[in-house]
């Protein structure tokens, strides 16, 4: 039995410790918001916060974990900004990426409170949306940037 | 149209419930069998519509969520013509059902753009029956006229200004008889189409409750990876079966014609396992098949005669008496849907009824393929339609619920089959690749009298539906080319199949979005060669006032064509017609020397008739150019060795967030009958970003993706 902290509980694992984390959380927690689509870190769509950090789940194992603090999407409130910025400019279609998505912005926001449009390209370059919300995904993190400052962060 | 529409009584739980079958013509309304309480998960309900005592309307949606919108565009339909509070909608999925079916194509299936298209009659004759019987019966509840009551948000208004809720009246409606023809309302009075409304699967989308076919699951399932061979027609010839059921987790190790499937309790179990068999595998039937073998068979295939598609006036003549004459040949390579869900499929085969779990494009489809694999009636096969992460069309093929039927059987327990992304790649049903020879001839004034197309590409249909193929022309391998936007008054296109192991299928757009890009890049060249503005061309080879015509005349009034182009910058045009609308698409590029392409700015018009949900119309459009530029700039699927070389998204780019840039979206103000939106945003945009390029260079780019070494300059 290994056991990680995820979104503030300490949960128990019975799995190898070479485990990506991606499929421990999916499968052995449950936590089916954190997605599958690559494998090999390619599209950040399996990623979550470790120690605040956006990382791609599917090149964490389990014993790398066990230290951290893991945040998934479940983890932040329904009011957190980012999540309220994704809801107000329609972002998703399909939606498969955006947690993923959405996990790397909050992770990016807490460097760059007040991204310009060219940190977000090269923030946000690495993430694979196929039905291209790219456009509603840069507005959205415009937004969030917003509601943070105004509400003092 | 003749309407005939019938009642039986039907009232459960004081509820109103409607229900349309799949009959074409005659339109008919029917009732369905009885909506369940949401505990009775074994049947699900097989109507449109029903109007709850807490005045809740709930509307079920047959059509799969794929992100387009859908669940909340056919809502807006049938909620407008309803006059319904659109606060009290719910919406739920409905799972494969006759009601749910196709009114034209008899199949319960996401694509072809067809989800409003071929519904809106369906959709606001359902809705307006159920408004006309609860005028009726809060008509009768007064002892008024019916005439004399309105109907808004959801209540019947007497004229004195008291109201009754359509919940209240739920009961009584539900004794009173359908309307034969319900009258439909005039545009002018919709208040819900055309309006902005949030898509109701948004916020569980942005929460993560969402489940998609990937995160179905149930108890004492198991997951099931598949090895498939890696060259096409390859078959295990020894595996290690002991080396995988080692492993912690795996549960069953079952061959299964030409492929082994690894089940297990978890999904990195089932990968390892995989992993572990350490197959060897036979050649594939065309070993030597890489990306050099492709060529050259796509350009001999060229070379043939082929089946005429369209002989139109005397194009021989034409060309031979044209002052000008252009001569190029066009090349499209393979590329995949890279939908970001893998695919998979769940099934429970179980003793008399089969349940599948699936983000299927094609329910019916699926239905029929587990009742043959498992021997039951239809009806004993319940197709569950979950969410899916992209589809693009890949999602209504149906090889892995085959597996994940047979399997299920065989380990008598729920399976669900997962591919991995690298399954995904090296088993997709590609978008065909093609190669193209044009000829076309202008007269002295710069009018086209000729044009000459062979196609020579793989056909979708002759594997999908080969009744399609008619005198050896696959509609799909010509589309875009035989029903083109313009009068030419010779025209000529031929087709010539390319029969290869690799597996091609539907494609967001299908034929368009290959043959557009031939057809719109060459009428540049035409322009050009005419020493005719590219817009102005087309223009005066459309029929004036025609939709093609004001659709491109939108698209250079809003996009600004006339107005100056910023320093270093150019611009370029191309125009589609397909799924019963129309969309031109406007690129603003600027090329350094070292061949670099940037696409500052996008314009995108479209005219799909009545935009039912314009913000769901809008983000189609983005996507669309998103997807667009994508083909255009990055994808191509390779092969080696008689089967895929493309692995992972590492090897096949797909369009980054630096180089997606601004796009602007303008839809046509219209009345007609709703066109389709998802595919008809995609086929015009490569031809405008090309067609921009050679205006900014000089260099015209003819093969897709785009070969960027040819603007490298010094």
């Amino acid at each position: 039995m290994t056991t990680i902290n995820v979104n503030g509980t300490k949960r128990q694992v019975d799995a190898d410790p070479e485990t990506p984390l991606l499929w421990v959380l999916r499968d052995n927690l449950g936590i089916t918001s954190v997605k599958y689509t690559c494998g090999i870190a390619e599209c950040g769509i399996c990623t979550v916060l470790i120690d605040g950090e956006a990382q791609r789940s599917c090149v964490v194992n389990l014993e790398e974990a066990q230290e951290s603090d893991i945040t998934t999407i479940e983890g932040l409130p329904e009011d957190h900004p980012v999540k309220v910025a994704w809801i107000e400019k329609q972002v998703p279609q399909c939606g498969y990426c955006q947690p993923g998505i959405m996990l790397q912005t909050v992770d990016l926001l807490s460097r760059m409170p007040n991204p310009t449009d060219e940190q977000i390209n090269d923030e946000m370059d690495n993430v694979i949306c196929r039905c291209g919300s790219h456009p509603k995904i840069k507005q959205a993190i415009r937004f969030a940037a917003e509601m943070t400052a105004k509400h003092g962060g | 149209m003749k309407t005939d529409i019938t009642r039986r009584s039907f009232l459960k739980q004081s509820s109103l419930v409607i229900a349309v079958t799949a009959f074409s013509s005659p339109l008919r309304l029917f009732n369905a069998s009885p909506v369940r309480a949401a505990s009775q998960l074994s049947f699900k309900p097989h109507a449109f519509l029903e109007i709850a005592t807490d005045d809740t309307v709930t509307v079920w949606v047959g059509q799969t969520n794929l992100g387009q919108g859908t669940h909340t565009g056919i809502p807006m339909v049938i909620a407008d013509e309803l006059d319904a509070d659109w606060k009290l909608i719910q919406v739920k999925p409905a799972p494969a059902g006759e009601p749910f079916k196709d009114p034209l194509w008899h199949a319960q299936f996401t694509g072809g753009s067809t989800s409003i298209r071929h519904r809106w009659d369906l959709l606001r004759t359902v809705g307006a029956a159920a408004r006309q019987i609860l005028k009726q019966a809060a008509a009768q509840e007064w002892g008024i006229p019916v005439e004399t009551c309105i109907t808004k948000n959801g209540r019947v208004i007497h004229p004195d200004g008291k109201a009754l809720s359509y919940g209240r009246l739920a009961a009584a409606a539900g004794k009173l008889a359908i309307p034969e023809k319900p009258a439909l309302k005039d545009p002018k009075d919709y208040t819900i189409i055309g309006t902005q409304r949030n898509r109701v699967d948004i916020p569980d989308k942005v929460m993560g409750r969402t489940v998609y076919g990937m995160d179905f699951t149930l108890p004492d399932m198991c997951i099931a990876v598949v090895a498939r061979g890696p060259a096409y027609g390859a078959i295990p010839e020894s595996h290690d079966k002991n080396a995988a059921m080692a492993l912690k987790g795996v549960v069953a190790v079952l061959p299964l014609e030409n492929r082994i499937a690894v089940c297990a309790k978890n999904s990195y179990a089932a990968i390892k396992g995989r992993d572990a068999l350490n197959i060897k595998w036979s050649n594939g039937s065309l070993p030597d098949m890489d990306d050099a073998y492709l060529d050259r068979v796509y350009s001999e295939h060229l070379k043939k005669q082929g089946a005429s598609a369209k002989n139109e006036g005397d194009v021989k003549t034409a060309l031979g008496k044209a002052a000008t004459t252009l001569e190029q040949s066009y090349k499209i390579n393979y590329i995949s849907h890279a939908q970001v869900e893998p695919i998979n499929c769940t099934a429970s085969v179980e003793k008399e009824q089969c349940r599948i779990w699936a983000p299927t494009q094609g329910a019916t489809t699926f239905q029929m393929v587990a009742a043959k694999l498992t021997g039951l009636p239809v009806e004993k096969v319940e197709v569950n339609i979950l969410p899916a992460g992209g589809g693009f069309g890949l999602r209504g093929e149906a090889s892995h619920v085959t597996d994940a039927v047979l399997l299920s059987m065989v380990v008598k327990r729920p399976v669900k089959v997962m591919y991995t992304r690298e399954d995904d790649f090296a088993n997709d049903y590609f978008r065909p690749a093609s190669q193209c020879r044009i000829k076309a001839g202008l007269d002295k004034d710069g009018r086209l009298v000729g044009w000459s197309h062979k196609v020579a590409a793989p056909s979708v249909w002759s594997r999908i539906g080969p009744q399609m193929v008619k005198n050896g022309v696959c509609p799909d391998a010509v589309s875009g080319i035989w029903d083109m936007p313009y009068s030419i008054p010779n025209q000529l296109v031929n087709y010539v199949m390319v029969n290869l192991p690799i597996p091609v299928g539907f494609w967001r757009s299908v034929g368009f979005s290959v043959n557009v890009f031939t057809v719109e890049s060459f009428m540049d060249e035409l322009a050009h060669a005419a020493g005719k503005d590219p817009v102005q061309f087309r223009l005066a080879h459309m029929e004036k006032g025609s939709r093609p015509y004001n659709i491109l005349s939108l698209l250079a009034e809003k996009g600004g064509w006339n107005r100056p182009v910023p320093n270093g910058r150019a611009r370029g045009v191309a125009v589609n017609s397909c799924f019963e609308s129309f969309a031109a698409h406007m690129a603003e590029v600027s090329v350094n020397k070292k061949g670099a392409i940037t696409v500052h700015k996008m314009v995108c018009a479209i005219d799909c008739g009545t935009a039912v949900y314009p913000d769901a119309i809008r983000a189609q459009a983005e996507g669309g150019v998103v997807m667009g530029m994508s083909t255009a700039f990055h994808e191509r699927v390779r092969f080696e060795n008689g089967g895929v070389k493309t692995v992972n998204y590492d090897d096949y780019s797909v369009l980054s967030m630096s180089e997606v840039p601004e796009i602007e979206v303008h839809i046509a103000k219209s009345n007609l009958k709703a066109g389709g939106v998802g595919e008809p945003v995609v086929p015009s945009v490569a031809p405008a970003v090309g067609n921009a390029v050679f205006k900014a260079t000089g260099v015209r780019l003819r093969v897709l993706p785009f070969k960027r070494d040819m603007l490298i300059k010094g």
